[in-house]
């Protein structure tokens, strides 16, 4: 049984969390929302994970192409725009473009060596969150662009009219991302044993062996970059449908960065496991666990004053350094080490 | 747009210059000593600004005289230097020391963890909202030559920011620890093996940079004037673009870098507009990395096999 598990553990959680929306009613309601939203995170960080895990490097503007794939999405559907394609032309569209950022942003940048590439990722970051807020023709600023419809909208199928089904209903949602999640994570699966992605973790553990062997370190490198890309603008495409809107471009910002890269190195570099650990711990604890908490703190009636001191979310940023600082003192490989780095750090090697 | 008008954004470029590379001292002087870029520098100035606060009341200095507000300020200087150098140390001794042999990203993460922490403590000492630091420096014009501005708060900047870079060139340069630090940044092994206290050197290098930053932090309250327990990010983040535009690990290269993203800042907010300034200064970190990937001052490191 143990082994099954841990053999199969993909395949038992997909078909738990297929189960659950039928068990656990209140995913019809907002906490549906919310876990939608953890789904999408764990496919950015995914897509993060090819860069920093696989390849080792260091990539602090992820959230860039989380927004590019937003926006590229929004424009291509909103109403205030002639497009008004359906939603998933404008995914393919989102996730060739993001690709082909990624490929713009890595080709001069690539000879940059490991804190300085990390520099020009965040630089970038930066910038698209800039240009996203003051180019208000195309990006309505502040505001963002809405109402973003939703997939499928104007389309009957059986009686159905999906476009109000995934409106009404937050379990349709719920079900698009983890098909999506599932569906990206078997793609990592078969990426990670492909020639492609040996490439990749040659180049992390030894650039100059792994030219010597005949690998491009380039093109291997580049590849990494316009992979995390598309899968960062899938995710960031998929977040705008589900909340009907792009939200303000802050919602792409560094912090957002850093978050994921937290969720990915907390729950081991290079572990797909790890990595979906990571996003349900970190994001998990500040968009479900927090609000609720501080709901639940509240019918005591004990902060009449709304002191931060005395609210739960007031402690969030002291509880999530912490668990971070604590983490990494204690497992500094993350929560569940890929088994390639665990046999490494057993053998003694660095 | 007259040429008045460009020497005076100049000038505002170069005060604030100063002060963005007091704090990129403190980032480039760590990733130096231990390749750590130090995610948490930037709140712990934060957290000087609330010390240096605290303390303008518990001293009563907002009442003090002309003589007694200089006098002040020098003590504020010292004593949020040594809360800042001390708060690095601790943080150094506790978090990043067992981390020495991990991966290299293990410590990375701790020091976001570390940010957190302290803008958690940040919102606890200032509350949620903007603070506004009080006005200590009359704002009376010291230039004779009229459509120039320059104040005595703009003179504070300079009178504390070259003083303090001096002593730390005369400290790394001249003196035994400054030996050492050099030695254990060329090479940790071999410092260690002619007997240098590498953990010493190291927990020397956080007390100075902190230092620096407590400094810095004084110094923004003054000149700003506005303090708030997210100004940690920004600050961070130019200061840290400083030190790597300059040559990170450099530390000549952190002056440079600041003066330029000082200047930057000042021209692209005079003449293409403020909103666009982020983008501008990043937009162009970007290209200068792209032709010289080691930053202006930096030294290229050999690959070795």
């Amino acid at each position: 049984m143990r082994e099954f598990l841990r053999e199969r553990w993909e395949l038992v959680a997909l078909v738990a969390l297929a189960v659950a929306p039928l068990v656990v009613p209140a995913l019809g309601g907002a906490l549906g929302g919310q876990v939608t939203t953890l789904f999408i995170y764990c496919i950015l960080a995914l897509g993060l994970n090819v860069m920093v895990g696989y390849t080792g490097l260091v990539h602090l503007g992820i959230a860039a192409f989380f927004g590019i794939g937003a926006y590229v999405c929004a424009v291509l559907t909103v109403p205030i725009y002639p497009f008004q394609l359906p939603f998933v032309v404008a995914a393919a569209v989102s996730v060739l473009a993001t690709a082909g950022i990624g490929l713009a942003l890595g080709a001069p940048t690539l000879r940059l060596r490991g804190d300085y590439l990390a520099i020009v990722t965040l630089g970038f970051g930066e910038v698209v969150k800039v240009t996203l807020r003051n180019l208000e023709q195309i990006t309505g600023g502040m505001k963002g662009l809405n109402p973003v419809p939703p997939p499928g909208a104007g389309v009957t199928v059986a009686g159905i009219d999906l476009g109000r089904a995934f409106a009404i209903d937050p379990r349709w949602f719920y079900y698009l991302a983890l098909l999506a999640l599932a569906a990206v994570v078997v793609a990592m699966r078969r990426l990670e044993h492909s020639r492609l992605g040996r490439a990749w973790v040659a180049v992390r553990e030894d650039e100059l062996a792994a030219s010597a062997m005949g690998i491009s370190a380039v093109r291997v490198k580049l590849s990494a970059f316009a992979m995390s890309a598309a899968v960062a603008g899938l995710a960031g495409c998929l977040y705008a449908a589900s909340l009907s809107t792009t939200a303000d471009p802050n919602a792409y910002d560094f912090n957002r960065s850093t978050m994921v890269l937290c969720a990915v190195i907390l729950g081991g570099l290079g572990s797909i496991p790890g990595t979906l650990l990571g996003v349900a711990l970190l994001v998990g604890f500040d968009t479900v666990l927090a609000p609720w908490a501080d709901s639940w703190i509240q019918q005591f009636n004990i902060n009449p004053s709304g002191s931060s001191l005395l609210s739960f979310s007031g402690w969030r940023l002291a509880i999530f350094g912490l668990a971070l600082v604590l983490v990494m003192r204690y497992r500094p490989a993350g929560l569940v080490p890929s088994r390639r780095l665990a046999a490494e750090l057993q053998e003694g090697h660095p | 747009m007259s040429f008045q008008f460009f020497v005076q954004q100049c000038l505002i470029g170069l005060t604030n210059g100063a002060l963005i590379a007091l704090v990129a001292l403190g980032y480039t002087m760590v990733y130096g000593i231990i390749r750590l870029i130090n995610f948490a520098h930037g709140d712990l100035i934060m957290l000087g600004s609330c010390f240096a606060l605290s303390l303008v009341g518990w001293l009563g200095l907002a009442a003090g005289g002309q003589a007694g507000t200089w006098g002040g300020i020098a003590l504020l200087v010292v004593l949020c230097g040594l809360f800042c150098g001390g708060l690095n140390l601790a943080v150094d001794r506790l978090v990043y020391k067992p981390l020495r042999t991990a991966p290299k990203l293990a410590p990375l993460v701790s020091a976001i963890g570390v940010s957190f922490i302290f803008m958690n403590i940040g919102l606890f000492w200032l509350g949620p909202a903007d603070r506004s630091f009080p006005e200590l420096l009359p704002a009376t014009n010291l230039l004779a030559a009229d459509g120039l501005q320059f104040s005595a708060k703009d003179l504070l900047v300079v009178v504390v920011v070259v003083p303090l870079m001096l002593a730390l060139s005369f400290l790394v340069r001249a003196t035994r620890l400054g030996k050492a630090m050099r030695a254990v940044s060329q090479d940790p092994t071999a410092a260690a093996l002619v007997g240098i206290d590498v953990d010493r050197v190291i927990a020397a290098t956080f007390f100075v940079g902190g230092f620096l930053g407590g400094a810095a932090s004084v110094i923004y309250g003054l000149y700003i004037n506005t303090i708030s327990f997210q100004m940690g990010f920004q600050n961070g983040l130019y200061a840290f673009t400083a030190a790597v535009l300059g040559g990170i690990g450099s530390i000549p290269g952190a002056v440079v870098g600041g003066v330029v993203i000082g200047l930057v800042r000042s021209l692209s907010s005079a003449y293409v507009g403020e909103r666009w300034t982020g983008a501008i200064v990043f937009a162009i970190l970007i290209v200068i990395l792209v032709f010289r990937p080691e930053g202006l001052l930096g030294r290229g490191t050999k690959e070795k096999v």
